[in-house]
C-alpha cells in the first residue's frame, strides 16, 4: 500500500496486474489471469455458494432460503412492477446482473487487508462497469427493434407534444437516450471508485499522521479513524444501492423497449 | 488513475474475464437455478392461496351445515310440540271420558240405592201399619168390649199415622 518515501498512493488499490506469468492474445489483447479475474471469480463463486443455499427447495424454508427467495422476489416483483408481466422473462438477466454487481461490490469491501490480502473491487473499473452498461443497453436496443420495429423510434416523441416542437424534443430524447448507458457505466464506476479513495486516504491520515507522533496521532488519527468505520458502513450502503440502482434503470430501459410510452 | 491508464492495456483481459465469469452467472445462476427458486416460491404461494381456499370452502360448508342443523331443529321443535299437544288433547279427552262413564255408574249405583232405600221405607211403613192396626185391635178388645174390625182398624192407624 505505501508507495515509494512512505506516501500513500490512494489509488494504487485499482492497478491490474498478472497473478501469474504468461496468457495469451487474441486480436491484439494481452489476456492474462489478473486480480481482476480473481474476484471475478470468487464473486462467481460466492454467489453459486449463496444461490445453493437457496436450492433445498422446502415447502416451510430455512433461513437461508428465505435470504435466497427474498432476493429473488426482489428482482421479480421490481420488474413485474415496472415492466408488467412481460418482465418475467428479463429476470434471469437483471438477477445476474444485480446479483453479480452486489457480491462484487461487497466483496471489495471486505476487510481482508488485515490479513496481508489485497481486495479488488471489480465493479471500480470502468471497462467493466462500461461492458455490463453496453451490454444492458444493447439488449433495450434490441427487443425494442424487435418487438416495435422502426416504430421503436417513437420513444423520442413523447405522447403530446406539439408539432412544431417534435423536431427538438426528438433530438433532446434521442440524446438524452444515448447517454444511458454512458450514466449507468460511470454512476456505479465513479461511486465504487470515490468510496474507496476516500477509506484509502483517511486511512493514510491515520498512518502517517501516527508515524508523525503520538500528538498527531491522537489529533488527526483518531478523529479519521472514527470517520473511516462511518464511511464503511456508508460504502457498505452505497454497494447495495448501485447494485439496485443499476438494476433498476435496467428493468425501466427494457420498460422502455417493451411497452414504449 | 489505473482505471483509465490502463483501459486500453487491460480492457482484452478484463472484457475476457467478465465474458466468462458473467456468462456464467448469467447461465448457471440466472437461467437455470433462479427459475428453481422461484418455481419454488410459486408453488409455496400456489399452496397457500390453495389452503386458503379450501379453508374458506369448507367455512362456507360449515356455515351451511349450521343453518341446516338450524332449521332441522326448529321444524323438531315444532313437530316435538304438536306431538305433545296432541298426546296432551287425546290424554285430556281420555280422562273426560273414564270421568263421564265413572259418574254415570256412580249415579246408576246412587238411583239403585236410593231406589232400594224407597222400597225398604215402603216395606217398613207397611209393617208398621200392620203392627200397629193389630196392636190397636188388642188395645181396644181389651179395653172396650167393642170389637173393631181389622179394615177399620188399618184405617184408623192410616188415618193417625197420616197426621204423623
Amino acid at each position: 500500500m505505501a508507495g515509494e518515501e512512505g506516501k500513500i498512493d490512494p489509488m494504487h488499490q485499482f492497478e491490474i496486474k498478472p497473478i501469474f506469468d504468461g496468457g495469451f492474445e487474441i486480436a491484439g489483447q494481452a489476456i492474462n489471469f489478473t486480480n481482476s479475474a480473481l474476484w471475478m471469480i470468487l464473486t462467481f463463486i460466492a454467489l453459486w455458494i449463496f444461490m445453493l443455499g437457496g436450492m433445498k427447495r422446502e415447502i416451510i424454508p430455512g433461513r437461508w432460503q428465505v435470504m435466497v427467495e427474498s432476493m429473488s422476489n426482489f428482482v421479480t416483483n421490481m420488474l413485474t412492477s415496472n415492466v408488467g408481466e412481460a418482465g418475467r422473462k428479463y429476470v434471469p438477466y437483471v438477477f445476474s446482473l444485480f446479483m453479480f454487481i452486489l457480491f462484487a461490490n461487497i466483496l471489495g469491501m471486505l476487510p481482508i487487508g488485515v490479513l496481508g490480502l489485497k481486495p479488488f473491487t471489480v465493479t471500480s473499473h470502468i471497462a467493466i462497469t462500461g461492458i455490463l452498461a453496453v451490454l444492458s443497453f444493447s439488449i433495450v436496443l434490441i427487443v425494442g427493434f424487435w418487438k416495435h420495429g422502426l416504430h421503436f423510434f417513437s420513444l423520442f416523441v413523447p405522447h403530446g407534444t406539439p408539432l412544431p416542437m417534435v423536431p427538438f424534443i426528438a433530438v433532446i430524447e434521442f440524446i438524452s437516450f444515448m447517454i444511458r448507458p454512458f450514466s449507468l457505466g460511470l454512476r456505479l464506476f465513479v461511486a465504487m471508485t470515490a468510496g474507496h479513495v476516500l477509506l484509502k486516504v483517511l486511512g493514510g491520515f491515520v498512518i502517517n499522521s501516527t508515524n508523525a507522533g503520538a500528538g498527531y496521532g491522537a489529533l488527526v488519527g483518531i478523529p479519521s479513524f472514527m470517520l473511516m468505520v462511518g464511511i464503511s458502513a456508508l460504502e457498505l450502503l452505497v454497494a447495495v444501492i448501485q447494485a439496485y440502482v443499476f438494476a433498476l434503470l435496467t428493468s425501466l430501459y427494457i420498460n422502455d423497449a417493451e411497452n414504449l410510452h | 488513475m489505473p482505471q483509465i491508464s490502463q483501459l486500453v492495456s487491460t480492457f482484452g483481459s478484463q472484457f475476457f474475464w467478465l465474458a466468462i465469469t458473467f456468462g456464467l452467472v448469467y447461465l448457471l445462476i440466472g437461467r437455470s437455478m433462479l427459475p428453481k427458486i422461484q418455481s419454488t416460491v410459486d408453488a409455496r404461494n400456489k399452496r397457500i392461496a390453495d389452503d386458503l381456499d379450501a379453508a374458506r370452502i369448507a367455512h362456507k360448508q360449515a356455515d351451511e351445515i349450521e343453518e341446516k342443523y338450524q332449521v332441522r331443529q326448529a321444524a323438531d321443535r315444532e313437530e316435538a310440540q304438536k306431538i305433545t299437544a296432541e298426546a296432551k288433547a287425546k290424554a285430556g279427552k281420555a280422562s273426560e271420558k273414564r270421568v263421564r262413564d265413572a259418574d254415570k255408574r256412580i249415579a246408576t249405583k246412587i238411583a239403585k240405592a236410593e231406589e232400594e232405600i224407597a222400597a225398604q221405607t215402603q216395606a217398613a211403613l207397611g209393617e208398621i201399619e200392620s203392627v200397629t192396626a193389630e196392636a190397636t185391635q188388642d188395645i181396644v178388645s181389651k179395653l172396650t168390649a167393642a170389637k173393631v174390625t181389622k179394615a177399620k182398624a188399618v184405617k184408623a192407624v192410616k188415618g193417625a199415622l197420616a197426621n204423623v
